[in-house]
Protein backbone atom coordinates (compact mmCIF):
# COMPACT_ATOMS: atom_id res chain seq x y z
CA UNK A 1 0.00 0.00 0.00
CA UNK A 2 0.90 3.11 -0.90
CA UNK A 3 0.82 5.82 2.14
CA UNK A 4 0.91 9.61 2.21
CA UNK A 5 0.88 10.96 5.51
CA UNK A 6 0.23 15.28 5.52
CA UNK A 7 2.07 16.15 8.75
CA UNK A 8 2.26 20.05 10.89
CA UNK A 9 5.20 21.41 12.55
CA UNK A 10 3.44 23.87 15.48
CA UNK A 11 4.54 24.56 18.93
CA UNK A 12 4.08 22.45 21.62
CA UNK A 13 1.45 23.59 24.16
CA UNK A 14 2.91 20.62 27.04
CA UNK A 15 6.20 22.82 27.10
CA UNK A 16 5.25 26.19 26.15
CA UNK A 17 3.28 28.56 27.98
CA UNK A 18 1.48 30.59 25.71
CA UNK A 19 1.64 34.43 25.57
CA UNK A 20 1.01 37.77 23.57
CA UNK A 21 3.71 39.63 21.65
CA UNK A 22 4.25 43.29 23.42
CA UNK A 23 1.92 44.24 20.76
CA UNK A 24 -0.73 41.52 21.68
CA UNK A 25 -2.09 40.97 18.42
CA UNK A 26 0.02 37.61 18.15
CA UNK A 27 1.61 35.11 19.82
CA UNK A 28 5.25 35.40 21.34
CA UNK A 29 7.25 33.24 18.90
CA UNK A 30 10.95 33.33 19.91
CA UNK A 31 11.48 31.36 22.45
CA UNK A 32 8.89 28.65 21.66
CA UNK A 33 10.22 25.03 21.59
CA UNK A 34 8.25 23.08 18.01
CA UNK A 35 7.29 19.32 17.53
CA UNK A 36 5.59 17.37 15.12
CA UNK A 37 1.99 17.58 16.01
CA UNK A 38 1.30 14.79 18.17
CA UNK A 39 -1.90 13.61 16.06
CA UNK A 40 0.54 13.34 13.19
CA UNK A 41 3.19 11.45 15.16
CA UNK A 42 0.61 8.45 15.34
CA UNK A 43 -0.94 8.94 11.73
CA UNK A 44 2.90 8.14 10.91
CA UNK A 45 3.25 5.31 13.24
CA UNK A 46 -0.20 3.41 12.00
CA UNK A 47 1.13 3.97 7.94
CA UNK A 48 4.25 2.41 9.40
CA UNK A 49 2.32 -0.29 10.91
CA UNK A 50 0.04 -0.76 8.25
CA UNK A 51 3.07 -1.26 5.83
CA UNK A 52 5.29 -3.21 8.18
CA UNK A 53 2.00 -5.74 7.43
CA UNK A 54 1.06 -5.18 3.89
CA UNK A 55 4.43 -3.82 1.78
CA UNK A 56 4.85 -0.27 0.45
CA UNK A 57 5.87 2.83 1.39
CA UNK A 58 5.19 5.67 3.29
CA UNK A 59 5.81 9.50 2.14
CA UNK A 60 5.39 12.05 4.53
CA UNK A 61 4.76 15.90 3.80
CA UNK A 62 4.06 19.35 5.36
CA UNK A 63 2.96 22.50 4.03
CA UNK A 64 5.70 25.44 5.48
CA UNK A 65 9.16 26.64 5.18
CA UNK A 66 13.02 25.80 5.70
CA UNK A 67 11.98 25.35 9.46
CA UNK A 68 9.69 22.96 8.89
CA UNK A 69 11.92 19.93 7.51
CA UNK A 70 13.17 19.25 11.11
CA UNK A 71 9.83 17.18 11.36
CA UNK A 72 10.13 15.39 7.77
CA UNK A 73 13.50 14.48 8.76
CA UNK A 74 12.26 12.71 12.28
CA UNK A 75 9.56 11.13 10.43
CA UNK A 76 12.36 9.32 8.12
CA UNK A 77 14.18 8.64 11.23
CA UNK A 78 10.88 6.82 12.17
CA UNK A 79 11.05 4.81 8.92
CA UNK A 80 9.40 6.63 6.48
CA UNK A 81 10.72 5.96 3.32
CA UNK A 82 10.16 9.45 1.40
CA UNK A 83 9.33 13.05 2.62
CA UNK A 84 8.62 16.29 0.61
CA UNK A 85 8.38 19.66 1.56
CA UNK A 86 5.83 21.75 0.00
CA UNK A 87 6.66 25.27 0.36
CA UNK A 88 6.07 28.84 -1.64
CA UNK A 89 5.85 32.45 -0.20
CA UNK A 90 2.45 32.02 -1.99
CA UNK A 91 1.39 29.57 0.35
CA UNK A 92 1.77 31.94 3.39
CA UNK A 93 -1.47 32.80 5.31
CA UNK A 94 -3.01 30.21 3.78
CA UNK A 95 -6.72 28.97 5.64
CA UNK A 96 -7.76 25.10 5.52
CA UNK A 97 -9.31 25.17 2.38
CA UNK A 98 -5.56 26.84 0.99
CA UNK A 99 -4.15 24.33 2.97
CA UNK A 100 -6.15 21.06 1.48
CA UNK A 101 -5.81 22.51 -2.00
CA UNK A 102 -1.77 22.48 -2.10
CA UNK A 103 -2.36 18.47 -0.55
CA UNK A 104 -4.65 18.03 -3.67
CA UNK A 105 -1.85 19.28 -6.08
CA UNK A 106 0.83 16.98 -4.34
CA UNK A 107 -1.76 13.84 -4.27
CA UNK A 108 -2.07 14.52 -7.99
CA UNK A 109 1.34 14.14 -8.98
CA UNK A 110 1.70 10.79 -7.45
CA UNK A 111 -0.41 7.48 -6.75
CA UNK A 112 -1.63 7.06 -2.81
CA UNK A 113 -3.47 4.25 -1.76
CA UNK A 114 -4.16 5.65 1.88
CA UNK A 115 -3.59 9.98 2.49
CA UNK A 116 -3.62 9.95 6.60
CA UNK A 117 -3.84 13.22 8.21
CA UNK A 118 -3.69 13.83 12.47
CA UNK A 119 -7.13 14.67 13.83
CA UNK A 120 -6.53 18.25 14.26
CA UNK A 121 -3.31 20.61 14.74
CA UNK A 122 -2.89 23.60 17.04
CA UNK A 123 -5.58 25.66 15.64
CA UNK A 124 -8.42 22.79 16.57
CA UNK A 125 -9.98 23.38 13.49
CA UNK A 126 -9.88 19.75 12.18
CA UNK A 127 -10.56 20.45 8.50
CA UNK A 128 -7.60 19.83 5.98
CA UNK A 129 -8.17 15.83 6.08
CA UNK A 130 -11.99 16.60 5.24
CA UNK A 131 -11.39 19.18 2.66
CA UNK A 132 -8.58 16.77 0.95
CA UNK A 133 -11.15 14.41 0.88
CA UNK A 134 -13.95 15.99 -0.73
CA UNK A 135 -11.79 17.93 -3.44
CA UNK A 136 -10.10 14.30 -4.38
CA UNK A 137 -13.87 13.26 -4.03
CA UNK A 138 -12.77 10.18 -2.15
CA UNK A 139 -14.16 8.54 0.70
CA UNK A 140 -13.38 10.16 4.41
CA UNK A 141 -13.39 9.28 7.69
CA UNK A 142 -12.60 11.72 10.71
CA UNK A 143 -11.36 10.37 14.17
CA UNK A 144 -10.47 7.47 13.57
CA UNK A 145 -8.91 5.28 16.23
CA UNK A 146 -8.39 1.45 14.54
CA UNK A 147 -7.39 0.48 11.23
CA UNK A 148 -7.83 -3.07 9.72
CA UNK A 149 -7.13 -4.07 5.81
CA UNK A 150 -9.14 -6.14 4.31
CA UNK A 151 -9.37 -7.53 1.24
CA UNK A 152 -10.40 -6.44 -1.90
CA UNK A 153 -9.36 -2.62 -1.59
CA UNK A 154 -10.97 -2.03 1.23
CA UNK A 155 -10.10 -1.15 4.91
CA UNK A 156 -11.97 -1.60 7.85
CA UNK A 157 -11.95 1.36 10.50
CA UNK A 158 -13.18 2.45 13.70
CA UNK A 159 -14.19 5.72 14.89
CA UNK A 160 -14.38 7.32 17.91
CA UNK A 161 -17.85 9.08 19.07
CA UNK A 162 -19.18 10.08 22.06
CA UNK A 163 -18.82 8.63 25.18
CA UNK A 164 -15.86 6.75 24.53
CA UNK A 165 -18.09 4.22 21.86
CA UNK A 166 -16.69 3.33 18.80
CA UNK A 167 -18.22 3.27 14.65
CA UNK A 168 -16.99 0.59 12.79
CA UNK A 169 -17.31 1.45 9.12
CA UNK A 170 -15.97 0.09 6.00
CA UNK A 171 -14.19 2.29 3.72
CA UNK A 172 -13.20 2.15 -0.01
CA UNK A 173 -9.43 3.01 -1.31
CA UNK A 174 -8.04 5.62 -2.11
CA UNK A 175 -9.81 7.33 0.95
CA UNK A 176 -8.75 10.08 3.35
CA UNK A 177 -8.72 9.37 6.88
CA UNK A 178 -7.96 11.64 10.09
CA UNK A 179 -6.19 10.40 12.98
CA UNK A 180 -7.07 10.34 16.75
CA UNK A 181 -4.47 10.17 19.26
CA UNK A 182 -4.41 6.86 21.38
CA UNK A 183 -4.59 4.66 17.99
CA UNK A 184 -0.89 3.30 18.27
CA UNK A 185 2.39 3.47 20.40
CA UNK A 186 4.52 5.84 18.36
CA UNK A 187 8.49 4.55 18.17
CA UNK A 188 10.62 6.57 20.06
CA UNK A 189 12.76 8.59 18.00
CA UNK A 190 16.54 9.06 19.35
CA UNK A 191 19.18 11.92 18.36
CA UNK A 192 20.86 8.82 16.64
CA UNK A 193 18.36 8.08 14.59
CA UNK A 194 17.73 11.37 13.16
CA UNK A 195 21.60 11.85 12.25
CA UNK A 196 21.55 9.04 10.61
CA UNK A 197 18.67 10.74 7.82
CA UNK A 198 20.54 13.67 8.46
CA UNK A 199 22.11 13.27 4.55
CA UNK A 200 19.03 12.28 3.25
CA UNK A 201 17.67 14.26 0.50
CA UNK A 202 14.18 15.99 1.22
CA UNK A 203 13.08 18.01 -2.44
CA UNK A 204 11.06 21.25 -2.15
CA UNK A 205 8.23 21.53 -4.34
CA UNK A 206 6.49 24.98 -4.92
CA UNK A 207 3.25 26.29 -6.53
CA UNK A 208 5.27 26.13 -9.73
CA UNK A 209 5.92 22.25 -9.34
CA UNK A 210 2.52 21.66 -8.45
CA UNK A 211 0.75 23.61 -10.96
CA UNK A 212 -0.87 25.77 -8.36
CA UNK A 213 -2.31 29.32 -9.16
CA UNK A 214 -0.69 31.71 -6.50
CA UNK A 215 -3.97 33.62 -6.67
CA UNK A 216 -6.41 30.37 -5.55
CA UNK A 217 -3.97 30.14 -2.00
CA UNK A 218 -2.80 32.10 0.90
CA UNK A 219 -3.58 34.91 2.20
CA UNK A 220 -5.22 35.94 -1.43
CA UNK A 221 -7.11 32.44 -1.88
CA UNK A 222 -8.25 32.27 1.73
CA UNK A 223 -11.70 32.70 3.03
CA UNK A 224 -10.85 32.86 6.86
CA UNK A 225 -8.53 35.41 8.12
CA UNK A 226 -6.80 35.43 11.59
CA UNK A 227 -6.86 39.26 12.75
CA UNK A 228 -5.39 39.11 16.32
CA UNK A 229 -4.92 36.88 19.33
CA UNK A 230 -6.42 37.82 22.53
CA UNK A 231 -6.41 36.21 26.39
CA UNK A 232 -9.79 34.94 27.28
CA UNK A 233 -11.62 36.64 30.16
CA UNK A 234 -10.75 34.33 32.81
CA UNK A 235 -14.41 34.30 33.24
CA UNK A 236 -15.31 33.82 37.13
CA UNK A 237 -11.85 32.60 37.21
CA UNK A 238 -9.78 30.35 40.31
CA UNK A 239 -8.97 31.66 44.13
CA UNK A 240 -5.28 31.24 43.89
CA UNK A 241 -3.84 29.69 47.06
CA UNK A 242 -0.19 31.04 47.44
CA UNK A 243 2.42 30.40 50.35
CA UNK A 244 4.33 27.68 51.47
CA UNK A 245 3.39 24.01 50.81
CA UNK A 246 2.38 23.55 54.37
CA UNK A 247 -0.16 27.27 54.24
CA UNK A 248 -0.99 26.07 50.70
CA UNK A 249 -2.42 22.38 52.18
CA UNK A 250 -3.55 23.63 55.10
CA UNK A 251 -5.89 25.73 53.28
CA UNK A 252 -6.95 23.10 50.82
CA UNK A 253 -7.51 20.86 53.16
CA UNK A 254 -10.23 23.14 54.98
CA UNK A 255 -11.65 23.97 51.59
CA UNK A 256 -12.16 20.26 50.81
CA UNK A 257 -13.78 19.50 54.64
CA UNK A 258 -16.52 22.01 53.76
CA UNK A 259 -16.61 21.07 50.24
CA UNK A 260 -17.28 17.02 50.67
CA UNK A 261 -14.06 16.36 49.43
CA UNK A 262 -12.53 14.39 52.60
CA UNK A 263 -14.83 10.79 53.26
CA UNK B 1 -28.33 38.24 4.45
CA UNK B 2 -27.59 35.05 3.31
CA UNK B 3 -30.52 32.25 4.53
CA UNK B 4 -29.44 30.49 8.01
CA UNK B 5 -29.78 26.52 8.09
CA UNK B 6 -28.61 24.98 11.34
CA UNK B 7 -28.14 20.99 10.97
CA UNK B 8 -30.10 19.11 13.70
CA UNK B 9 -28.75 15.79 14.45
CA UNK B 10 -31.43 13.47 16.72
CA UNK B 11 -31.64 10.90 18.64
CA UNK B 12 -34.52 8.60 18.96
CA UNK B 13 -37.16 11.42 17.92
CA UNK B 14 -35.48 13.64 20.41
CA UNK B 15 -33.13 16.63 18.92
CA UNK B 16 -29.46 16.68 20.50
CA UNK B 17 -28.74 18.92 23.22
CA UNK B 18 -26.91 21.63 20.30
CA UNK B 19 -30.12 22.11 18.56
CA UNK B 20 -30.87 25.00 21.15
CA UNK B 21 -27.33 25.94 20.83
CA UNK B 22 -27.31 26.30 16.83
CA UNK B 23 -30.34 28.06 16.61
CA UNK B 24 -29.29 30.91 19.51
CA UNK B 25 -25.69 30.93 17.40
CA UNK B 26 -27.45 31.49 13.87
CA UNK B 27 -29.78 34.73 15.45
CA UNK B 28 -26.28 35.96 16.42
CA UNK B 29 -25.52 35.57 12.88
CA UNK B 30 -28.60 37.55 11.92
CA UNK B 31 -31.51 38.26 14.60
CA UNK B 32 -33.83 39.27 12.65
CA UNK B 33 -33.98 35.68 10.50
CA UNK B 34 -35.76 32.77 11.41
CA UNK B 35 -33.16 29.76 10.63
CA UNK B 36 -34.17 26.68 9.01
CA UNK B 37 -33.84 23.64 10.56
CA UNK B 38 -32.12 21.11 8.42
CA UNK B 39 -32.64 16.97 9.11
CA UNK B 40 -31.75 14.03 7.80
CA UNK B 41 -33.20 10.52 9.00
CA UNK B 42 -35.95 8.39 8.71
CA UNK B 43 -39.23 7.10 9.57
CA UNK B 44 -41.32 8.05 12.72
CA UNK B 45 -38.61 9.20 14.67
CA UNK B 46 -37.74 11.52 11.67
CA UNK B 47 -41.01 13.02 11.75
CA UNK B 48 -41.16 13.37 15.46
CA UNK B 49 -38.20 15.27 15.77
CA UNK B 50 -39.30 17.18 12.44
CA UNK B 51 -42.56 18.32 14.60
CA UNK B 52 -40.83 19.18 17.79
CA UNK B 53 -38.65 21.43 15.63
CA UNK B 54 -41.76 23.69 14.82
CA UNK B 55 -42.01 25.26 17.69
CA UNK B 56 -38.37 26.78 17.18
CA UNK B 57 -38.26 26.97 13.11
CA UNK B 58 -40.72 28.57 10.69
CA UNK B 59 -39.53 26.13 8.48
CA UNK B 60 -38.04 22.64 9.03
CA UNK B 61 -36.26 20.85 6.02
CA UNK B 62 -36.58 17.00 6.40
CA UNK B 63 -34.66 14.75 4.06
CA UNK B 64 -35.89 11.29 4.54
CA UNK B 65 -34.62 8.01 3.25
CA UNK B 66 -33.77 4.59 4.31
CA UNK B 67 -30.11 5.57 3.34
CA UNK B 68 -30.26 8.48 5.97
CA UNK B 69 -31.05 6.10 8.97
CA UNK B 70 -27.76 5.92 10.50
CA UNK B 71 -25.88 9.16 10.47
CA UNK B 72 -22.89 8.37 8.05
CA UNK B 73 -21.49 11.54 7.30
CA UNK B 74 -20.44 10.95 3.65
CA UNK B 75 -24.04 10.39 2.78
CA UNK B 76 -25.63 13.11 5.26
CA UNK B 77 -23.02 15.66 3.69
CA UNK B 78 -24.52 14.26 -0.32
CA UNK B 79 -27.94 15.62 0.91
CA UNK B 80 -27.41 18.66 2.18
CA UNK B 81 -24.93 19.41 0.06
CA UNK B 82 -28.01 18.56 -3.03
CA UNK B 83 -30.60 20.50 -1.20
CA UNK B 84 -28.81 23.50 0.77
CA UNK B 85 -29.23 26.76 -1.87
CA UNK B 86 -25.31 28.04 -2.97
CA UNK B 87 -24.68 31.32 -0.78
CA UNK B 88 -26.02 29.30 2.19
CA UNK B 89 -24.89 29.91 5.87
CA UNK B 90 -25.02 26.40 7.41
CA UNK B 91 -24.13 25.76 11.30
CA UNK B 92 -23.34 22.58 12.37
CA UNK B 93 -22.24 20.92 16.04
CA UNK B 94 -18.46 20.68 16.02
CA UNK B 95 -18.95 17.40 17.74
CA UNK B 96 -17.68 13.97 16.66
CA UNK B 97 -20.04 13.84 13.89
CA UNK B 98 -19.63 17.84 12.82
CA UNK B 99 -15.65 16.74 12.17
CA UNK B 100 -16.88 14.19 10.02
CA UNK B 101 -19.31 16.10 8.36
CA UNK B 102 -18.72 20.14 7.90
CA UNK B 103 -14.80 20.38 6.16
CA UNK B 104 -16.34 18.55 3.31
CA UNK B 105 -19.82 20.04 3.33
CA UNK B 106 -17.67 23.06 2.77
CA UNK B 107 -15.76 22.08 -0.02
CA UNK B 108 -18.96 20.93 -2.11
CA UNK B 109 -20.54 23.77 -1.23
CA UNK B 110 -17.79 26.24 -2.78
CA UNK B 111 -18.00 28.11 0.69
CA UNK B 112 -15.95 29.05 3.40
CA UNK B 113 -15.78 26.87 6.94
CA UNK B 114 -15.69 28.25 10.34
CA UNK B 115 -14.53 25.48 12.83
CA UNK B 116 -15.01 25.26 16.75
CA UNK B 117 -16.79 28.66 16.91
CA UNK B 118 -16.86 29.89 20.50
CA UNK B 119 -18.45 33.40 19.57
CA UNK B 120 -20.16 35.37 16.88
CA UNK B 121 -19.48 38.90 17.50
CA UNK B 122 -21.61 39.70 14.30
CA UNK B 123 -21.79 40.97 10.44
CA UNK B 124 -20.17 43.93 8.43
CA UNK B 125 -21.04 43.42 4.84
CA UNK B 126 -19.87 40.15 3.52
CA UNK B 127 -17.25 39.57 7.17
CA UNK B 128 -18.68 38.05 9.88
CA UNK B 129 -16.26 38.08 12.81
CA UNK B 130 -15.88 35.59 14.80
CA UNK B 131 -13.66 33.66 17.89
CA UNK B 132 -12.19 30.59 17.41
CA UNK B 133 -9.30 29.26 20.36
CA UNK B 134 -5.95 27.39 19.62
CA UNK B 135 -3.57 25.87 20.91
CA UNK B 136 -5.30 24.07 23.73
CA UNK B 137 -7.57 27.26 24.74
CA UNK B 138 -4.60 29.03 25.92
CA UNK B 139 -5.00 31.82 23.80
CA UNK B 140 -8.08 33.43 21.56
CA UNK B 141 -8.14 34.27 18.10
CA UNK B 142 -10.68 36.55 16.37
CA UNK B 143 -10.91 35.85 12.78
CA UNK B 144 -12.96 36.87 9.96
CA UNK B 145 -14.69 34.48 7.93
CA UNK B 146 -15.50 35.47 3.98
CA UNK B 147 -19.15 34.80 3.87
CA UNK B 148 -20.18 36.04 0.22
CA UNK B 149 -19.87 32.61 -1.17
CA UNK B 150 -21.81 30.97 1.85
CA UNK B 151 -20.31 29.48 4.97
CA UNK B 152 -20.21 26.26 7.35
CA UNK B 153 -19.49 27.48 10.53
CA UNK B 154 -18.80 24.59 13.21
CA UNK B 155 -20.37 25.73 16.58
CA UNK B 156 -18.49 24.34 19.63
CA UNK B 157 -21.17 22.23 21.88
CA UNK B 158 -21.46 24.50 25.05
CA UNK B 159 -20.71 27.63 24.06
CA UNK B 160 -23.84 29.39 22.93
CA UNK B 161 -26.65 29.78 25.55
CA UNK B 162 -30.16 28.71 24.23
CA UNK B 163 -32.46 31.39 24.00
CA UNK B 164 -36.26 31.87 24.51
CA UNK B 165 -38.02 32.59 21.76
CA UNK B 166 -42.14 32.78 21.07
CA UNK B 167 -43.18 29.79 19.00
CA UNK B 168 -42.39 29.87 15.57
CA UNK B 169 -45.22 27.91 14.48
CA UNK B 170 -43.41 26.32 11.61
CA UNK B 171 -43.96 23.93 8.82
CA UNK B 172 -42.18 20.94 8.20
CA UNK B 173 -41.00 20.91 4.31
CA UNK B 174 -40.21 17.85 2.45
CA UNK B 175 -36.97 18.14 0.29
CA UNK B 176 -36.40 14.53 -0.10
CA UNK B 177 -37.13 14.36 -3.64
CA UNK B 178 -34.59 17.17 -4.38
CA UNK B 179 -32.22 14.12 -3.32
CA UNK B 180 -30.76 11.59 -5.89
CA UNK B 181 -30.24 8.35 -4.69
CA UNK B 182 -27.44 7.96 -1.97
CA UNK B 183 -24.16 5.53 -1.91
CA UNK B 184 -21.04 6.22 -0.43
CA UNK B 185 -17.30 4.85 -0.30
CA UNK B 186 -17.74 4.35 3.21
CA UNK B 187 -20.71 2.15 4.77
CA UNK B 188 -21.66 2.08 8.51
CA UNK B 189 -20.87 -1.29 10.19
CA UNK B 190 -21.99 -1.42 14.01
CA UNK B 191 -21.22 0.58 17.21
CA UNK B 192 -19.52 -1.38 19.87
CA UNK B 193 -20.39 0.17 22.75
CA UNK B 194 -17.23 1.66 25.41
CA UNK B 195 -16.42 -0.98 28.49
CA UNK B 196 -17.39 0.52 31.82
CA UNK B 197 -13.99 -1.22 33.81
CA UNK B 198 -13.27 -2.17 37.41
CA UNK B 199 -14.41 1.27 38.48
CA UNK B 200 -16.76 2.88 37.70
CA UNK B 201 -16.03 7.10 38.27
CA UNK B 202 -19.55 7.92 37.25
CA UNK B 203 -20.80 6.20 40.61
CA UNK B 204 -18.05 8.33 42.83
CA UNK B 205 -18.55 12.25 44.57
CA UNK B 206 -14.76 12.58 44.56
CA UNK B 207 -12.31 12.21 42.04
CA UNK B 208 -8.89 12.92 41.61
CA UNK B 209 -7.99 13.25 38.08
CA UNK B 210 -4.48 13.41 36.20
CA UNK B 211 -3.53 14.34 33.45
CA UNK B 212 -0.57 15.28 30.85
CA UNK B 213 1.71 16.38 34.13
CA UNK B 214 1.01 12.72 35.55
CA UNK B 215 4.30 12.33 33.14
CA UNK B 216 4.73 8.74 33.26
CA UNK B 217 3.13 5.15 34.80
CA UNK B 218 5.13 5.27 37.29
CA UNK B 219 3.63 8.31 39.14
CA UNK B 220 0.05 7.07 38.99
CA UNK B 221 0.78 5.79 42.22
CA UNK B 222 0.95 9.18 43.51
CA UNK B 223 -2.79 10.13 42.61
CA UNK B 224 -3.93 6.60 44.00
CA UNK B 225 -1.91 7.59 47.47
CA UNK B 226 -4.10 10.62 47.19
CA UNK B 227 -7.37 8.94 46.26
CA UNK B 228 -7.13 6.37 49.10
CA UNK B 229 -6.37 9.53 51.34
CA UNK B 230 -9.86 11.09 50.27
CA UNK B 231 -12.00 8.30 49.91
CA UNK B 232 -12.05 9.33 46.36
CA UNK B 233 -11.19 7.16 42.99
CA UNK B 234 -8.72 7.83 40.09
CA UNK B 235 -10.12 9.30 36.74
CA UNK B 236 -7.64 11.03 33.72
CA UNK B 237 -7.68 13.32 31.27
CA UNK B 238 -7.15 11.99 27.43
CA UNK B 239 -3.22 11.87 27.03
CA UNK B 240 -2.94 9.77 29.97
CA UNK B 241 -5.02 7.36 28.42
CA UNK B 242 -3.36 7.48 24.81
CA UNK B 243 -0.32 7.00 26.73
CA UNK B 244 -1.47 3.73 27.95
CA UNK B 245 -0.73 4.99 31.71
CA UNK B 246 -4.91 4.65 32.56
CA UNK B 247 -7.77 2.47 31.31
CA UNK B 248 -10.23 3.94 29.10
CA UNK B 249 -12.72 3.80 30.76
CA UNK B 250 -11.00 6.57 33.25
CA UNK B 251 -11.46 8.93 30.95
CA UNK B 252 -13.58 11.97 31.36
CA UNK B 253 -14.28 13.97 28.58
CA UNK B 254 -16.69 14.02 25.62
CA UNK B 255 -14.65 10.88 24.15
CA UNK B 256 -14.78 9.56 27.86
CA UNK B 257 -17.14 9.12 30.52
CA UNK B 258 -19.26 12.09 31.74
CA UNK B 259 -19.34 12.56 35.67
CA UNK B 260 -20.91 14.05 38.44
CA UNK B 261 -19.00 14.61 41.44
CA UNK B 262 -19.10 16.94 44.24
CA UNK B 263 -15.54 17.70 44.43
CA UNK B 264 -13.19 16.97 41.23
CA UNK B 265 -9.59 17.50 42.03
CA UNK B 266 -7.80 18.47 38.26
CA UNK B 267 -4.32 17.39 38.54
CA UNK B 268 -2.01 18.23 35.79
CA UNK B 269 -4.90 18.80 33.42
CA UNK B 270 -4.95 21.80 31.04
CA UNK B 271 -8.23 21.88 30.93
CA UNK B 272 -9.41 21.29 27.46
CA UNK B 273 -13.13 21.63 26.13
CA UNK B 274 -13.36 18.56 24.83
CA UNK B 275 -12.32 17.16 28.94
CA UNK B 276 -14.60 20.29 31.00
CA UNK B 277 -17.38 18.44 28.54
CA UNK B 278 -17.51 15.46 30.26
CA UNK B 279 -17.67 17.05 33.69
CA UNK B 280 -21.46 17.56 34.56
CA UNK B 281 -22.81 18.72 37.81
CA UNK B 282 -21.24 21.75 38.44
CA UNK B 283 -18.63 20.27 41.10
CA UNK B 284 -16.28 22.60 43.01
CA UNK B 285 -13.08 22.42 40.97
CA UNK B 286 -9.36 21.83 42.29
CA UNK B 287 -6.58 22.66 39.68
CA UNK B 288 -3.11 21.93 40.19
CA UNK B 289 -1.15 22.50 37.78
CA UNK B 290 2.28 24.05 37.27
CA UNK B 291 1.35 25.98 33.79
CA UNK B 292 -0.09 29.53 35.23
CA UNK B 293 -1.58 30.26 32.36
CA UNK B 294 -3.69 26.65 31.82
CA UNK B 295 -7.15 27.22 30.94
CA UNK B 296 -8.44 25.02 33.79
CA UNK B 297 -7.83 27.98 36.38
CA UNK B 298 -10.96 29.84 34.44
CA UNK B 299 -12.94 27.65 35.32
CA UNK B 300 -11.66 26.09 38.12
CA UNK B 301 -13.04 27.25 41.81
CA UNK B 302 -9.52 26.88 43.79
CA UNK B 303 -5.97 27.07 41.78
CA UNK B 304 -2.49 26.27 42.78
CA UNK B 305 0.02 26.50 40.65
CA UNK B 306 2.60 23.25 41.53
CA UNK B 307 4.06 20.39 40.13
CA UNK B 308 1.55 17.93 40.77
CA UNK B 309 4.67 15.37 41.55
CA UNK B 310 5.36 17.47 44.44
CA UNK B 311 2.54 18.62 45.75
CA UNK B 312 -0.13 15.60 45.64
CA UNK B 313 2.55 13.49 48.02
CA UNK B 314 2.39 16.97 50.66
CA UNK B 315 -1.09 17.07 49.94
CA UNK B 316 -2.05 13.14 51.15
CA UNK B 317 0.42 13.19 53.73
CA UNK B 318 -1.53 16.33 55.34
CA UNK B 319 -4.82 14.61 54.85
CA UNK B 320 -3.38 11.78 56.82
CA UNK B 321 -2.18 13.81 59.70
CA UNK B 322 -5.58 15.75 59.74
CA UNK B 323 -7.92 12.99 59.19
CA UNK B 324 -5.73 10.72 60.79
CA UNK B 325 -8.19 7.51 60.14
CA UNK B 326 -7.76 4.14 58.77
CA UNK B 327 -9.14 4.29 55.24
CA UNK B 328 -12.53 3.05 54.67
CA UNK B 329 -13.17 -0.17 52.89
CA UNK B 330 -15.06 -0.05 49.37
CA UNK B 331 -13.68 3.61 48.73
CA UNK B 332 -10.56 2.46 47.53
CA UNK B 333 -9.56 3.55 44.03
Amino acid sequence: MEILVCAKRVPDTSENEIELDRAGTDIERDELVYSINEPDNYAVEEALQLVDRTGGTVTVTTVGAEDDEEILRREMAMGAHHAVLLSDEAFEGSDGRGNAAILKAFVQKGKYDLILTGVQADDGAAQVGGMLAAMLDYPFAALVNSIEVLDGGKLKIGREIEGGNREINEIDLPCVLSIQTGINEPRYVGMRGIRQVASREIPTFDAGDLGIDPDTVGEAGAKLERLDYFIPAMGKGAEMLEGSPEEITGKLVELLKVKGGLN
Amino acid sequence: MARIFVYVVHKSGVPDDSAPELLAAARRIDPAQSPTALLTGCGAELEAVCGALTASCQEVWKIAGEALAYPNAELVRKALAAVVPPGSIVLVAHSHFGVDLAPGLSIRMNAAYAPDVVEIEGVTGAALKLVRQEFGGQVSAHVRCDISGGAVIGVRPGAFKPIESAPAGGQVIDKSADVGPLTAGRRYLETVVAETGAVDITKHQVLVSIGRGIQGEENVPIAEELAEAMGAAVSCSRPVVDAKWMEKSRQVGSSGKTVKPKVYMACGISGSFQHLAGLKGNPFIVAINKNPKAPIFRVADVGIVADILEFLPQLTNRIREECAVPAKGGHRS
